[in-house]
């Protein structure tokens, strides 16, 4: 045991020594020797005959960032910093079907307008409540409201918004837009909603 | 118990007799069944005991399966006043003797007749009883806010722990100890709060950007589990009473309602699974989920694993919600109790707490998971709910 944990330090070292040095020695050596062509490929003793082509420059391509569901992390956002305007974007309200956190496609023009509305001014932040209907169990909703506002959070990352601008924060079902115990009340319940956040 | 042993003995018999080879096999579900809801309360005759005292006993003992019939029908006959402090005696009708007889002074009436109940059911059962612990729920206005309360597991003596008229979410006990982890959002974020009762000084132990909610106390305290969003998903983490050291436990797209197992070595949440609500397990130093069978029982949520291990009762949802109990071990589909949510174990693993009522008037009732006989609790001002067993 003792043999074995003092050998293993060594083994290493050399391991390493051996590795960089063998690298360094295998570069060296190839010196191209005179007259003859070097077969790298771009090297500048091609014949001269060859035709010289126009070069290709590649199409821009554009960057992705894949947005994985449920992988950016929170940001921190003082609200105490902020004063919260509820008016601006009170009519892109995003409502969501049953036990749901998938911002449906009909939602994307809301999507669209607040991402437009975060762009015009860059000073602002932004706050996305997520709520739920009744029907579920306290904890569940608590946890299922935070997973809507997080979905529309990255629903405004896919239109360029910066996760770091979007503040989250879920009410589970302690507020209802609509008091009634019935489908037309819970329709209106199940959403997420969009204060703009203007720093004081 | 004398009668119970007689109903499972005749099972034994009439399976044996029907069919020898799978006798051994069906006796077990049959015992099991019958230990789920079905299995027959005890019966006792109460005399003598009038107003607050007998009010006392009757709570106190239905919840632990016990039932109230004429002496005739009964097995025990428990005999007594309340007047100048409680005196009972307990005599058991098979045996033809006395088998407890004790007077009771000092404390509130009430406080003597649940200690009088507490010494029936030791007796009777063998068994701590729970006629004298504590409960802390969560009361809320309509319009949202809430406060955390404290009061005896029949709902008399509630005290507001917290006065920030804000959102309150999830009071979870330390165990054996005055003290209480809970949601306030009374720093206009979900945090999570330890509170000293007995000190009365509180401060965040969870105050990450996102959801902090959930609080679930290891049973030797040491530990926190909890639901953070702080890694862009509601997820289980633990950390150590105090806060420090966190560590997140499950990488899942939607976490809720942590509970520990009573050896200190998995937690039990409920998830999401390809869209479906599933409860799982995780070992609490971190590794691989397991999802757990709830056959038959959809969308659960909010387990509460039992005190001795043996059960994990929790919440489903079919329409409306429904108090489960299920063997921990999964060797059996879960029974489904009595319309509620919310369930928690009292230290006894056989008498549940839960909420129940229509939304925005919770109430919080109190089951005996054996017998399937539930009370009311005493009322506290608002809607009642998350009720958490002190144990």
């Amino acid at each position: 045991m003792n043999m074995n944990k003092m050998i293993f330090p060594l083994v290493v070292a050399l391991a390493a020594t051996l590795a960089s040095t063998g690298c360094k020695k295998g570069f060296t050596k190839v010196t191209p020797l005179p007259g003859e062509y070097a077969h790298t490929p771009g090297g500048d003793q091609q014949p001269p005959t060859l035709p010289a082509s126009q070069p290709m420059v590649p199409e821009p391509m554009p960057t992705t960032t894949p947005i994985a569901p449920g992988t950016t992390p929170t940001a921190e956002i003082d609200l105490n910093n902020y004063n919260q305007d509820r008016a601006a974007l009170a009519a892109y309200t995003v409502h969501f079907k049953f036990d749901s956190a998938v911002v449906q496609d009909k939602e994307q023009a809301n999507i669209t307008s607040v991402g437009q509305a975060l762009t015009a001014d860059a000073n602002a932040k932004l706050l996305i409540e997520g709520h739920c209907d009744e029907r579920g169990t306290e904890e569940y909703n608590r946890a299922l409201g935070e997973r809507r506002a997080l979905a529309l959070r990255e629903a405004l990352q896919k239109n360029g918004i910066d996760a770091m601008r979007i503040k989250t924060i879920s009410y589970g079902k302690d507020k209802p837009a609509d008091p009634g115990h019935d489908e037309a009340a819970w329709a209106k319940n199940r959403r997420g909603e969009f204060i703009l956040l203007h720093p004081k | 118990m004398k009668k119970l042993i007689l109903n499972l003995l005749t099972i034994t018999l009439a399976t044996a007799a029907l069919d020898l080879c799978h006798a051994q096999n069906e006796i077990q579900i049959q015992q099991q069944i019958k230990v789920l809801g079905t299995t027959p309360p005890i019966p006792v005759a109460l005399d003598g005991f009038t107003g607050e005292a007998a009010e006392v006993l009757k709570f106190d003992l239905y919840v632990q399966g016990f039932s109230f019939v004429t002496p005739d029908a009964a097995q025990y006959l428990i005999h007594g006043s309340g007047a100048g402090g409680v005196t009972g005696s307990v005599t058991d009708k098979f045996a033809n003797k006395m088998i407890l007889s004790r007077s009771y002074n000092g404390a509130s009436l009430r406080r003597q007749a649940h200690a009088f109940a507490d010494d029936i059911v030791q007796t009777i059962q063998n068994k701590k009883g729970i006629g004298q612990t504590k409960i802390a729920f969560k009361s809320q206005a309509p319009g949202g806010n809430g406060e955390i309360y404290v009061a005896d597991f029949d709902g008399y003596g509630a005290q507001p722990v917290t006065s920030d008229a804000t959102i309150v979410a999830r009071p979870a006990w330390v165990p054996g100890r005055l003290a209480l982890y809970y949601t306030s959002y009374a720093r206009g974020n979900p945090d999570i709060f330890y509170h000293s009762l007995s000190s009365g000084q509180r401060r965040v132990v969870a105050g990450y950007s996102g959801l902090n909610t959930s609080a679930a106390v290891s049973p030797d305290g040491a530990k926190v589990a909890m639901i953070l969003s702080k890694a862009g998903s509601p997820n289980v983490w633990v950390c150590n009473a105090d806060g420090t050291n966190l560590k997140r436990l499950t990488t899942g797209i939607e976490d809720s309602s942590p509970c520990w197992s009573p050896n200190g070595d998995w937690i039990c949440f409920a998830t999401k699974k390809a869209e479906r609500r599933r409860l799982a397990k995780v070992p609490t130093g971190g590794g691989e989920v397991q999802y757990l069978n709830t056959t038959g029982a959809a969308n659960p949520t909010e387990p509460d694993w039992s005190p001795d291990g043996k059960w994990i009762a929790f919440t489903r949802m079919a329409g409306d919600f429904d108090i489960c109990v299920m063997p921990a071990d999964g060797s059996l589909a879960p029974t489904a109790l009595v319309a509620g949510q919310n369930p928690s174990w009292a230290p006894n693993s056989r008498t549940l707490i839960f909420n129940r009522g229509s939304a925005g008037r919770q109430m919080l009732s109190v089951l005996d998971v054996f017998t399937k006989q539930y009370k009311d609790c005493h009322r506290a001002t608002g809607s009642n709910s998350q009720p958490a067993w002190a144990r």
